[in-house]
């Protein structure tokens, strides 16, 4: 069982390293998920849930991940936008958790677009 | 929706828009009879609205006119025997209670509420969620409230928070699965 001490210890750990987190500097990349009533029907959930691990497993101090509600375009849910300060806004569509793990390795640690995933290449 | 913890995660996104400070989420089966209670202490609605809120075509969006949270989960109670009603109070808050008889062979599986528990409290860490899930077999509870007072300070979406959250709801829950 999960006990109050381990969350006291999250607590100090957490205390220690809270200087590191960048996610308001100006290097700091969002990453905002559909989680409407759209983008839940069509597995937004999993999807941020993934996004959340691979940020933390990364380490990823600058990274923000974030919930919106309905993007606009619902049948190409799961959707996730990218913001990278400097560049246009990276629309994905039809996420699923192994396509938005995909895009955090290959956008925002190797800063390339994932062409083939994105809104523009689906053809809307 | 393909099980109820999706519902319940639409639904309660609602009571976040609507601003509450607090919100309950209550799940109590019998063995016989599976409900869904939720309250929230938001804005309300008035009753103009409130007799239009199961309609579809009913939002408080103003791009688009469709609304679907509440009335796929109306339809989903109803079609597995139970039942739906909702009451609000403007400045007060809303409460909603869903149905299901257990059994019934339309009646969705639960799903995964650890999930939806942790994505609520990701996405509005500065709410306070009480949740409770009570079978014959015990209960699975978790409150905002409380872990705050351990946190003190530490937000609620600090990644390994929200980790222990899942994993500890997860296995309450897994203990109390009938």
């Amino acid at each position: 069982m999960k006990s109050i001490e381990e969350l006291k210890k999250i607590r100090e750990q957490t205390l220690k390293t809270i200087n590191l987190r960048k996610e308001d500097g100006e290097d700091a990349v969002r990453i905002v998920v559909g989680m409407a009533t759209c983008g839940i029907a069509a597995g937004a959930r999993p999807v941020l849930a993934a996004c959340l691990d691979e940020v933390s497993k990364r380490n990823l101090a600058n990274v923000s991940v974030t919930q919106t509600g309905c993007i606009g375009v619902c049948r190409l849910e799961p959707i996730i936008e990218v913001y990278v300060p400097g560049q246009e806004k990276v629309t994905y569509v039809s996420m699923d958790e192994d396509k938005a793990r995909r895009v955090i390795h290959e956008h925002i640690v190797n800063n390339k677009v994932v062409t083939e995933l994105t809104i523009g290449a689906e053809g809307a | 929706m393909k099980d109820l913890s999706l519902s319940i995660l639409d639904i309660v996104m609602n009571s976040v828009k609507a601003e509450a400070s607090l919100i309950e989420i209550t799940l109590e089966d019998d063995g016989n009879l599976f409900s869904v209670h939720i309250a929230d202490n938001g804005c309300g609605m008035d009753e103009a609205f409130l007799a239009r809120v199961t309609d579809p075509f009913t939002t408080t969006r103003t791009t688009r006119n469709v609304g679907m949270g509440v009335p796929l989960f109306k339809l989903a109670a109803e079609q597995a025997g139970g039942t739906f009603s909702i009451t609000s109070e403007p400045g007060k808050g809303t409460e909603l209670t869903a149905s299901f008889e257990q059994n019934h062979l339309d009646k969705p599986p639960l799903g995964d509420m650890a999930a939806t528990v942790t994505t609520l409290i990701q996405g509005s860490p500065d709410v306070d969620f009480s949740y409770r899930h009570a079978t014959p077999k015990g209960e699975a509870s978790l409150d905002t409230r409380e872990l705050r007072e351990t946190l003190d300070g530490v937000p609620l979406d600090t990644p390994d928070v929200l980790s222990w959250i899942q994993d500890s709801l997860c296995e309450e829950e897994r203990m109390i699965q009938t």
